[in-house]
């Protein structure tokens, strides 16, 4: 099915195993896969074609890390081009000076407005606010009674009037937000099409009678290309402060964020995520930008390995490889690095393609623990030469260590292997450690 | 007849002015086909939803039939594009009824697509050929969805049964049937709550909605409508296979396609699962939904040139 982009890129990169810079061929051939995958997640056609132009000027003579692949370099840039486009997280309401705050409402139909002004009504009376919702959808059956069933949910009041004008009603709740004493005005308007002149205009006037602080954008994440069109023409027409992001909780990439934010400038500030009242979360980008170029958390991986290595050690660890000096106080220093990437399922589980697999397979910290004891207890002359550990020092470490002799051996046993494997191999290391063998590790520089 | 195709038309206005616009200056501002033109229909198709996949068998097999036929000329290529459109949406196909009836059908779909709304203008539709509708208000969830079905069938003369808002719809689902059968209605529109295909949970109780209807009626549902949203993008797709491998969706109905999204979604979902697309939805209004015939859409995508002939 569905192909990260990292492996195709992986593939693209195939004959590419140097380091040094990218060089325009090469950066043309990832671009195309980059292009792919934001196409297929729903980006914008315009957006993506100027989103790959800017990337590929950044990415053609950059250096490739040493503990990175070409090709994660380059998903590297992308994804880092994509935060940044999506801006930082700003899931923040602008509280007027002058109390009531207001906040409108708008959107295409079934967008999820209504129930994502009850969502926002719950999570602002959480932060000590005094919400009232107003219910400005008179057109569709039902809408109103919708907002009322939420507000005594969640113990927010509603105002409603019958028989009147959008704009009206939203200015009634206005003044009557004042004499209840309500400090945040939450209105909820009716889905309408963007190219529905009468139905903006009457927008445009809701705005002109209350005035909003916060006018959002209430887009659906599954919006395909025309989530330029429908943003462009409410941003035009409205002046819109923010978006929020809505069924989230679905399996869509969800490229409409990027065409969204790309083509009005507004930060998206908030994301429902599930059908509850409470299921409404800050905006990550960089969740965002990975999961549109549908890779899990490779990228925070990527990050994660280039913290937890720092290049000079790698190098010191290749050339002890080399020589074969490789003893159990490096050993020791290896799994700390790995330790400092988090709980080793959680790394597993960010790595595209091995996530699935691995989840039956139980990965016992436990064990790692144990290791990391028994290591602890030798004294550095046994780390260095694990050949002069006999019986009874084998004995001294089990006890220091609260582990048992069968343990101790075992432990020592396998070291002895993977020493003999390492040897075989050391020698054929072409360059860095992350490249590991024939490039098929080439994608996991920090399985070693 | 030519009256409906002047509705339809009309409905597509929108969708065809998107599509046709970049189509259409590319076809006739040129003389010779050659390559920049492949790729800026390529683009068009990717525009409208089609998905790349989709777009780029469309266009290779543009390209074979330009070969086959020798076809030198941009503007011929209009028609083959309409052909091989209208090929991948298959023939119309009408609903299946049940003679006698009662016809069930089982409206399915992810949240905020339509699906009460449709059932509102299927309802009309029924009545007005003469038939006993009954509503089933399946979506026992969301906040006032009873409320919102009990208005379209006051509107559009159809009974409407319902129980308590978070009651099982399974239950709803058999007390309609009973109801159907005592009142000898023709049809049954089962309401569902939206649901997101990746939810297991909710998909379940969907399996045992439609298990509950098949019990009491062995031929029954006799159709599952997949209610999609024309702007969706490149999710439809996982939609329409999740929906279907649940619920054993028969046929699609495309709402929201008075807007300025293409539609070309549904060429993608032809293109990965057969499902037709039966109605399509242009409006909000009781009439705005229209029987879907693949000629007739193609046509219209690609007809903005000739107005004049409507």
């Amino acid at each position: 099915m569905f192909q990260g982009l990292s492996e195709k890129l992986q593939e693209t990169f195939k004959k590419l195993r140097g380091k040094g810079k990218l060089n325009e061929a090469d950066v043309t051939a990832a671009m195309r896969e980059v292009r792919m995958a934001l196409l297929e997640a729903d980006v914008n056609f315009k957006v993506v074609k100027d989103f790959v132009a800017k990337v590929k000027e950044r990415a053609v003579g950059a250096e490739v890390l040493e503990s990175l692949s070409p090709a994660q370099q380059v998903v590297k840039i992308v994804h880092e081009e994509l935060i940044a486009l999506m801006g930082g997280a700003e899931s923040k309401i602008q509280i007027s000076p002058k109390p009531p705050t207001i906040i409108m409402l708008v959107g295409l139909q079934g967008a999820g407005k209504t129930t994502h002004a009850a969502k926002l009504a719950s999570l602002l009376k959480k932060q000590g606010k005094h919400p009232l919702m107003v219910a400005c959808d008179i057109y569709r059956p039902a809408a109103v009674k919708q907002l009322e069933v939420l507000g005594e949910q969640i113990k927010v009041p509603v105002f409603a009037q019958a028989g009147r004008a959008a704009a009206e009603i939203a200015r009634a709740g206005a003044e009557s937000a004042l004499r209840q004493g309500a400090d945040v005005l939450i209105i909820d308007t009716a889905g309408r099409l963007h190219i529905n002149e009468e139905l903006m205009g009457e927008l445009q006037e809701i705005k002109a009678q209350v005035q909003p602080q916060e006018i959002l954008l209430v887009v659906d994440a599954m919006t395909g290309q025309d989530a330029v069109n429908v943003a462009e023409t409410f941003h035009a027409r409205l002046g819109l402060d923010g978006v929020i992001l809505t069924k989230l909780d679905g399996d869509t990439r969800g490229g409409a964020a990027l065409s969204v934010r790309a083509v009005t400038g507004c930060p998206i500030k908030f994301a429902g995520v599930g059908e509850k009242i409470e299921a409404l979360e800050a905006f990550y980008p960089d969740r965002m930008a990975s999961r549109i170029l549908g890779m899990g958390d490779v990228l925070t991986l990527i990050e994660k390995a280039q913290q937890a290595f720092d290049e000079k050690k790698a190098a010191e660890m290749q050339q002890k490889l080399r020589k074969q000096e490789f003893s159990l106080e490096d050993f020791l220093e290896q799994m700390q690095q790995l330790k400092k990437m988090g709980p080793l399922a959680s790394i597993m589980e960010m790595i595209p393609g091995i996530g699935k697999q691995l989840k039956d397979v139980t990965i016992d910290e436990k064990d790692m623990a144990h290791v990391e004891a028994i290591i602890r207890s030798m004294t550095p002359d046994e780390r260095r030469k694990p050949s002069i550990i006999k019986d009874s020092r084998k004995r001294r470490i089990a006890k220091g260590s609260g582990t048992s002799i069968q343990e101790v051996g075992r432990l020592l046993k396998q070291f002895e292997q993977m020493q003999k494997m390492m040897k075989q191999f050391a020698g054929g290391l072409p360059g860095g450690l992350g490249k590991g063998k024939k490039g098929k590790r080439a994608g996991l520089p920090f399985v070693r | 007849m030519a009256g409906f195709f002047s509705q339809l038309k009309q409905g597509l206005v929108k969708t065809r002015q998107n599509f046709v616009d970049k189509v259409g200056e590319l076809l006739t501002g040129r003389r010779k086909i050659d390559e920049e033109l492949y790729e800026a229909l390529e683009e068009a198709l990717i525009r409208s939803d089609a998905g790349v996949n989709t777009a780029m068998e469309l266009v290779e097999k543009l390209r074979r039939e330009v070969k086959n036929r020798k076809l030198t000329e941009a503007q011929e290529l209009r028609e083959v594009l309409q052909e091989l459109v209208a090929d991948l949406l298959g023939a119309g196909k009408p609903l299946n009824l049940a003679e006698p009836g009662p016809t069930v059908i089982l409206v399915v779909g992810v949240n905020g697509v339509g699906k009460t709304t449709t059932i509102g203008k299927l309802a009309n539709y029924f009545r007005r050929e003469g038939k006993r509708v009954i509503l089933a208000a399946g979506d026992t969830f969301r906040a006032a969805a009873i409320d919102q079905l009990e208005i379209w069938g006051e509107r559009s003369g159809a009974e409407v049964v319902k129980q308590k808002e978070g009651a099982d719809p399974a239950a709803v689902a058999f007390d309609a049937i009973q109801a159907a059968k005592s009142r000898q209605a023709d049809v049954v529109l089962m309401d569902t709550a939206g649901r997101l295909h990746n939810k297991v949970n909710l998909m379940e109780e969907l399996r045992k909605v439609k298990r509950v209807i098949t019990r009491e009626i062995p031929a029954a549902p006799h159709e599952v409508l997949l209610v999609l949203d024309a702007t969706t993008g490149q999710n439809a797709i996982q939609q329409a296979k999740l929906f279907r491998e649940t619920a054993g969706v028969t046929g699609i109905v495309l709402t929201k396609l008075d807007g300025t999204a293409k539609g070309g979604v549904v060429l993608g979902i032809q293109g990965e699962v057969r499902i037709p697309v039966k109605w399509i939805g242009i409006g909000e209004g009781m009439d705005d939904l229209r029987p879907f015939v693949p000629q007739d859409f193609a046509a219209a995508l690609f007809s903005g040139l000739d107005e004049a002939e409507g």
